[in-house]
């Protein structure tokens, strides 16, 4: 009987300095935050990190943990800029930067096994004048300009779901899937971390199939992870907490106000975090967050 | 002359409705509370065709007021995740109003970075849908300080959308889906109708003179023959934009929420 079940600090422990790390959701919405709290307290280094980015890029950044970036954006959405994104950026932080649709577009070309896809997104633009991208002709009559956009393979993997089975069976509830099958299917390794640990029975598939993004054949390890995205959202499960999202914007303001938001959020064990930041109680009374 | 007192933040929101006025069943999008104030008059007023979201993964029947919704709850037609906005917007099926830091004579636009794009003097937000948008549908801008700052002289600093730049391109033409519309600022409505897509001033708004536009931007505007005054909003207009804003989130986008009206402004008529 397969089981894939791990703990945080298992999937932690299989992970390795250089490796390029795609981390799920987008930018508040559905972040794997407890492993990239649990990767800013690892020794780990020298990573490259793929996201359509929120408050996952920021800590990481804050703690030092990237030396390169792929992304399309760092938002807080609320909070628009990320400060500890925008601290390390204009400290010379290595980037690839990218449209949104490329980096959709590096995944599938992984996903597919090829070396690049062709498309018109960044012609025109400093995008495009990134030594990574390359022009390329169609070879049909047309002979149209294109540009190629290179496979972004993924080593592993991060992504966070409402429920999974020990086999990798998984749902994400959420309104938007948003880019997880694709991060899933450019990568070598897939790690979940779930809300809530279930039997197969439990997880209704004969009705929920539409929320299942990607077979189990693709899933390495799955770790229980109750309010795992939290700051950001998991609806249906909860909303983001726009009152912690602020402390962590706040805790750019210096160097002890960093040291402390370390010390009291990140350097501390999953349920030490979740009693800091209110508790089960509070989390799920949090309104809604409306734009 | 229409008398209503009106503010300028409802002016910007007339003039840019228009934007989606012949678009059928496009997506309107707008980015920042105006532009999407503008979009939600256009459905409402203009063109009810109009797809619209619910700013989060649904379309609506009607425009979703900004912030707190009081007990109203939008009517779902349709899903709208980001995946399929991709495959919408990659047809061309999608006009969006976006607020650069940015714009030059040739209108790229940037949101990415002031300074060099390896070590920024400020970041910003990263280029996001800006390179795909730019070569797939139109496009309209919304710059609420009109100043030599945000319409630049040369090239913004890092081209997140693309333009009408030549030297931009293996043949010198942009792609067939570049197509940019209209420019709205606190000053003057522009758009793109000069030669070679240069930007034209389309209308001043009230009180506002072709000089005062010139003198705040870092290149040269096509002067049109004849000045046009961009049209102050209607008692209808300004009636149901407080229906689609009835939390007034309109009167705290621009510093001091000043009048609309040249009366209002002490200036001459």
């Amino acid at each position: 009987m397969l089981d894939k079940r791990l703990s945080i600090d298992d999937i932690v422990g299989q992970l390795r300095d250089g490796m390029t790390l795609g981390l799920g959701g987008w930018a508040t919405r559905r972040k794997p935050m407890a492993l990239v709290r649990a990767i800013a307290r690892s020794g780990l280094k020298d990573l490259t990190v793929v996201s359509y980015g929120g408050p996952d890029v920021g800590l990481l950044a804050a703690a030092g943990k990237i030396s390169k970036l792929i992304f399309a954006f760092v938002s807080l959405d609320h909070y628009p800029l990320d400060p500890h994104f925008r601290s390390a950026r204009q400290n010379g932080l290595d980037v690839l930067e990218l449209d949104e649709g490329l980096l959709h577009w590096g995944l599938r070309a992984t996903a597919m096994g090829l070396p690049f896809l062709p498309t018109r997104i960044g012609l025109g633009t400093d995008i495009a004048r990134q030594s990574a991208f390359r022009a390329i002709r169609s070879p049909f009559d047309d002979g149209e300009e294109l540009l190629a956009m290179p496979a972004i393979a993924l080593d592993v993997a991060l992504l966070h779901v409402h429920r999974c089975d020990a086999l990798g069976n998984s749902l994400t509830l959420s309104p938007d899937p948003f880019f997880d099958e694709l991060m899933a299917r450019a990568a070598q390794k897939v790690f979940l971390t779930t809300e809530q640990l279930v039997s197969t029975e439990a997880l209704g598939m004969a009705e929920n199939y539409r929320c299942n993004l990607f077979e189990r054949s693709l899933v390495t390890g799955v770790a229980l992870a109750r309010y795992g995205a939290h700051p950001t959202s998991a609806a249906p499960d909860y909303p983001l907490d726009l009152a912690h999202l602020k402390t962590y914007v706040d805790s750019a303001a210096s160097a002890e106000a960093l040291a402390q938001y370390r010390a009291q959020y990140v350097a501390v064990a999953d349920e030490e975090y979740l009693t800091a930041v209110g508790g089960p109680v509070r989390i799920d009374a949090l309104p809604t967050v409306i734009y | 002359m229409n008398n209503t007192d009106y503010s300028l933040a409802e002016l910007l929101i007339c003039a840019a409705a228009e934007a989606w006025r012949d678009d059928g069943e496009l997506l309107a999008t707008g980015i920042g509370p105006l532009p999407r104030l503008a979009a939600s008059l256009a459905k409402d007023l203009i063109n009810p065709a109009l797809l619209m979201t619910d700013a989060e993964a649904f379309a609506v029947t009607e425009p979703v007021p900004p912030g707190p919704r009081k007990g109203y709850v939008p009517l779902v037609e349709g899903w709208m995740p980001y995946d399929r906005v991709f495959s919408l917007l990659w047809s061309g099926r999608r006009h969006s109003m976006v607020a650069p830091v940015q714009v030059d004579r040739f209108g790229q636009a940037n949101i990415s970075v002031i300074g060099s794009h390896a070590k920024p003097k400020a970041a910003m937000l990263g280029a996001r849908g800006f390179p795909g948008n730019s070569v797939h549908h139109p496009n309209s801008f919304f710059l609420p300080s009109h100043n030599a700052r945000a319409l630049v002289a040369g090239e913004v600093d890092f081209v997140c959308a693309a333009g009408f730049n030549p030297d931009r391109y293996v043949n010198g033409r942009p792609p067939p889906g570049l197509d940019l519309r209209l420019i709205v600022t606190d000053l003057a409505i522009l758009d793109f109708e000069g030669p070679d897509h240069a930007i034209r001033v389309r209308s001043l708004h009230p009180g506002v003179s072709f000089e005062q536009v010139q003198d705040n931007t870092g290149f040269a505007l096509v002067r049109p023959e004849f000045l046009l005054t961009t049209p102050a909003p209607t008692p209808i207009h300004l009636a149901a934009i407080g229906r689609l804003d009835p939390n007034g989130v309109r009167r705290s986008v621009l510093k001091g929420d000043p009048p609309g009206n040249p009366v209002q402004k002490g200036v001459p008529l």
